[in-house]
């Protein structure tokens, strides 16, 4: 069968017929069992939280780069909905705080996670694996709803009396507990609450993917014929799956904490503001750490290993090559699953856990940077000698390889416990996670927004748009970090509200930065225009695809009807051959399918 | 196209899907319990060294029910036993005997939660009295000529709500001190059962052995509750399939089989975190 061309409607229609019942609304739309509408629910949803989540940074940056100005536009309205702490529009400290918590927790557990597996996983994976569907597709609508009524609650947070989290996204005990003691029921109690619903979904999500990928490929679809996504997403499963649940758990003892005045993270003799804390004590902080870390970092390439999977697709589509050390890359990635898990402490060197503990993870740190560079390395490679196809997926794509390249290197200094003191909660630790997550992750989830939107609607997004898009993004983002390595090496905490003016230490280069950074920010925000334009625009005055193939890509997903109907194939999949079998030679197309009879 | 493999096994992996899906998910519960368990090693790994209640913060030992305990871990095991017992049964093709041992499991699972709330009962009625003087113990309390009743939460006491309630002096009936391995039984049994008064000046701390009493009675209910939890999910499965979601025996008995085998480890899982637990708490 060839790929390259239309299904004839006959086939559709035939399928018509076996699925004759038309859903309604409802079912069509809210609960849908179907893999491919709970991936756009999921990526829709997503990605207004990763609008939300960068509108509480701008209100953070401007606040940094103007101490105690109003907020310009949205300072009236902040005001009316959150009143004291936001009086007149200036931002306070206190609401510096918990903006500061809720963007780093919106971004990790409601943004960047959820595009990357709930909606291209879902979206995603079934198709190139030849699946007609997830393994459990009520499952998967359990999975969805819970994310959504999680962050709903994460969100209610913001009204409650004392407002929302405010310790961080990481919620360190004792702080999260004593903020608020008096009222049990508090921001930082649903901020728990929803944690732990969210946790419920992803775990859900987990289960799903995994056995969809084990049981549900397609005929002939062995291991070593999976497309890297697919091998992405397995790994990524097993980390949520595992990684999870101890968070969970730290997360019920912590709500003990805040409702039932337990100690299970409060030590001895706790006083606060001259009166000692009644509580039993015993407990301790560190306990929390760890738990939260040892899902924490395996989080870190629960963000990354997704987007290295669209990143790889795009690349090796682009470059009309095979991806280069294929093999290695799926062991490599498998590697840094299990690696991911004996690393946790390296956030850990300044808690006075003793060097002995430091050097092992130390250790186990520099030993997980190695399968990174692999991947990196084998995508750099995979450029060599194509014949580069500059589409908007494919800039995305490769801006993805040096800005996780300058992220995972600047990582260096902070996995080795000397250096790390010195860095420990700077501006450096801010500029390098979010080069891997913000112009790494995002750029490769960008990447595959336009990759895929033709097979979900049968339409091209605008070239010219998504260049203007890319270009704008690509120079504010870096724009934004890069000055944070020097603020951060100049010894600028990452947690002051009024951006270092009274921190003696601050001179006036970090001072201007904080300036520019905000200018920059606002340079960001003004690129994704184009970018929300687009993606409604295109839906109804797209450039209408060709076939069905328009990529002129190898893997499964493109040999569905566009869009794919619920059931996703018109016969069943038969796989013949690797994942990447570009410009073969002797070949009559420069690519050959994964379903084309040899 | 339909999902493949929902009950017939894939040929390459020779399981079903729902069968990956629970072990899995099992994989999961073990992280979860096992992340209880670690917190529970180093609470009690760095809680002072002595005995409690003479040292304050020290790990208390042997405060659970040891026979209870033994009996509800035999109860559990039972139902786990039966529970096979069911599924073997639906694979001979005898319905009738498959409901039998549903119906065993069902009433053990059920005892075992029942025999577990008395024994929470038996905790929230309990009290840890410390004096000023430095003298510290164990017992029951009379508030105001009451003593707490079962499961009645507005009559745990601590020594806040009793200023509050601007109670004066408690009546507090001490329990017996257990005697040191080779002391002789005699002295300890003497002054045993009788109520003393205390008035509430003299008194240092007072609590029920509930949550916020002691990290070791917060570990304890917790793990134990998220415990419980999870005999209570299973039990509502395992009803489900005996009674009503049985009617899928005449459609399709292959599936239904395979549920039962799924529900089934999933509570052979619930009994296995027991087996832990029970030494865990209760001996060590």
């Amino acid at each position: 069968m060839s790929t390259a061309t239309s299904h004839p409607n006959s086939a559709a229609h035939e399928h018509a017929v076996e699925h004759h019942h038309e859903p309604g609304f409802w079912q069509k739309y809210i609960f849908s069992t179907d893999h491919k509408m709970i991936g756009i629910q999921y990526g829709l949803t997503s990605l207004g939280f990763l609008l939300f989540g960068f509108f509480l940074v701008m209100c953070m940056r401007f606040q940094l780069a103007n101490p105690g100005a109003p907020i310009p536009v949205f300072g009236r309205l902040l005001e009316a909905i959150l009143g004291d702490t936001a009086k007149g529009g200036v931002i306070s400290g206190d609401l510096y705080n918990s903006f500061g918590a809720m963007h780093g927790t919106i971004m990790v557990f409601l943004a960047v996670v959820p595009l990357a597996f709930g909606a291209f996983g879902n979206y995603v994976t079934p198709l190139q694996i030849g699946a007609p569907d997830m393994a459990f597709p009520r499952l998967n609508m359990a999975s969805y709803h819970l994310f959504f009524w999680g962050g709903v609650l994460m969100l209610a947070s913001f009204f409650v009396p004392g407002g929302t989290a405010k310790s961080g996204w990481t919620s360190y005990s004792p702080l999260a507990t004593i903020a608020e003691f008096e009222k049990p029921f508090n921001g930082q109690t649903m901020w728990l609450i929803g944690m732990v619903t969210l946790i419920t979904s992803s775990l859900l999500g987990a289960v799903n993917f995994i056995t969809t990928i084990i049981q549900l490929r397609a005929r002939g679809m062995s291991w070593m014929r999976l497309p890297f996504f697919v091998w992405a997403q397995f790994v990524t499963g097993f980390l949520l799956l595992l990684a999870f649940p101890p968070l969970e758990a730290a997360g019920v003892l912590q709500l003990a904490d805040n409702l039932f005045h337990t100690s299970f993270f409060l030590p001895n003799g706790l006083v606060i503001s001259g009166q000692q804390l009644p509580v039993s004590g015993g407990g301790s902080p560190l306990l929390w750490q760890h738990l939260f870390w040892f899902l924490g970092h395996p989080e870190v390439y629960v963000l990354i290993l997704p987007a290295m999977g669209v990143v790889s697709e795009i690349i090796a589509n682009n470059t009309r090559k095979p991806l280069w050390g294929y093999k290695s890359m799926v062991y490599a990635t498998m590697s840094i699953g299990f690696l991911s898990f004996i690393v946790w402490a390296h956030h850990m060197y300044l808690t006075g856990m003793g060097t002995k503990v430091s050097t092992f993870f130390q250790t186990t740190t520099m030993m997980i940077s190695i399968p990174s560079v692999m991947i990196l390395t084998a995508l750099f490679v995979s450029l060599w000698g194509g014949s580069i196809r500059f589409n908007t997926p494919m800039l995305f794509a490769l801006a993805f390889l040096p800005m996780f390249g300058i992220g995972g290197l600047t990582g260096l200094p902070l996995g080795f416990n000397a250096s790390d003191i010195y860095l420990h909660d700077s501006y450096y630790v801010i500029g390098h996670f979010h080069y891997v997550v913000a112009p790494g992750t995002i750029f490769g989830l960008f990447a595959g927004i336009y990759f895929w939107y033709p097979k979900m609607t049968g339409r091209y997004m605008s070239e010219i748009l998504g260049k203007i898009h890319f270009w704008f993004s690509l120079i504010g983002m870096n724009l934004i970090f890069a000055p944070m390595f020097i603020q951060g090496i100049k010894g600028m905490s990452r947690r002051m509200a009024d951006g270092g003016t009274t921190y003696f230490g601050a001179d006036d280069i970090a001072l201007t930065l904080n300036k520019s950074i905000t200018h920059a920010g606002v340079l960001l925000a003004l690129a994704q225009i184009p970018f929300i334009i687009n993606i409604f625009m295109s839906i109804r005055t797209g450039k209408k695809v060709e076939n069905d193939n328009p990529w002129g890509a190898t893997t499964l997903d493109w040999a569905t009807p566009t869009p794919p109907p619920h059931g996703n194939f018109t016969s069943e999949p038969v796989v013949y051959r690797g994942p990447y079998e570009y410009s073969a030679p002797g070949a009559k197309l420069d690519y050959l399918p994964q379903d084309k009879k040899p | 196209m339909e999902i493949p493999y929902t009950y017939k096994p894939r040929p390459d992996t020779g399981l079903y899907n729902a069968k990956v899906g629970i072990w899995l998910f099992l994989a999961s519960e073990i992280m979860l319990f096992g992340a209880l368990f670690s917190s529970y090693i180093l609470l009690r790994v760095q809680a002072p060294m002595g005995e409690w209640p003479k040292v304050a913060g020290a790990w208390p030992q042997g405060l659970l029910n040891i026979p209870i305990g033994t009996f509800n871990t035999a109860v559990l095991i039972t139902s786990s036993v039966t529970v096979v017992l069911a599924w073997a049964a639906l694979k001979m093709n005898n319905f009738k005997a498959f409901r039998r041992y549903m119906v065993v499991t069902l009433v053990c699972a059920f005892g075992f939660l029942g025999i577990k709330s008395y024994e929470y009962n038996e905790k929230f009625t309990h009290y840890e009295l410390r004096l000023k003087s430095g003298e510290a113990m164990t017992g029951h309390l009379e508030v105001n000529g009451k003593h707490p009743g079962f499961w009645d939460f507005g009559s745990i006491y601590n020594l806040a709500r009793l200023e509050k309630e601007k109670v004066t002096e408690i009546k507090f009936t001490a329990d017996p001190v257990k005697p040191k391995s080779g002391e002789k039984h005699a002295d300890s049994a003497s002054h045993a059962h009788e109520a003393k008064t205390y008035a509430l000046g003299d008194i240092a701390k007072l609590d029920a052995f509930v949550l916020r009493n002691h990290t070791f009675f917060a570990i304890y209910f917790v793990i134990t509750a998220l415990h419980g939890l999870h005999v209570l999910g299973g039990a509502l499965v395992l009803g489900y399939f005996a009674f009503p979601g049985s009617s899928m025996w005449k459609s399709n008995p292959e599936q239904f089989t395979n549920r039962i085998e799924v529900a089934g480890l999933f509570w052979h899982f619930v009994d296995l975190v027991w087996i832990f637990l029970f030494p865990v708490v209760y001996l060590l």
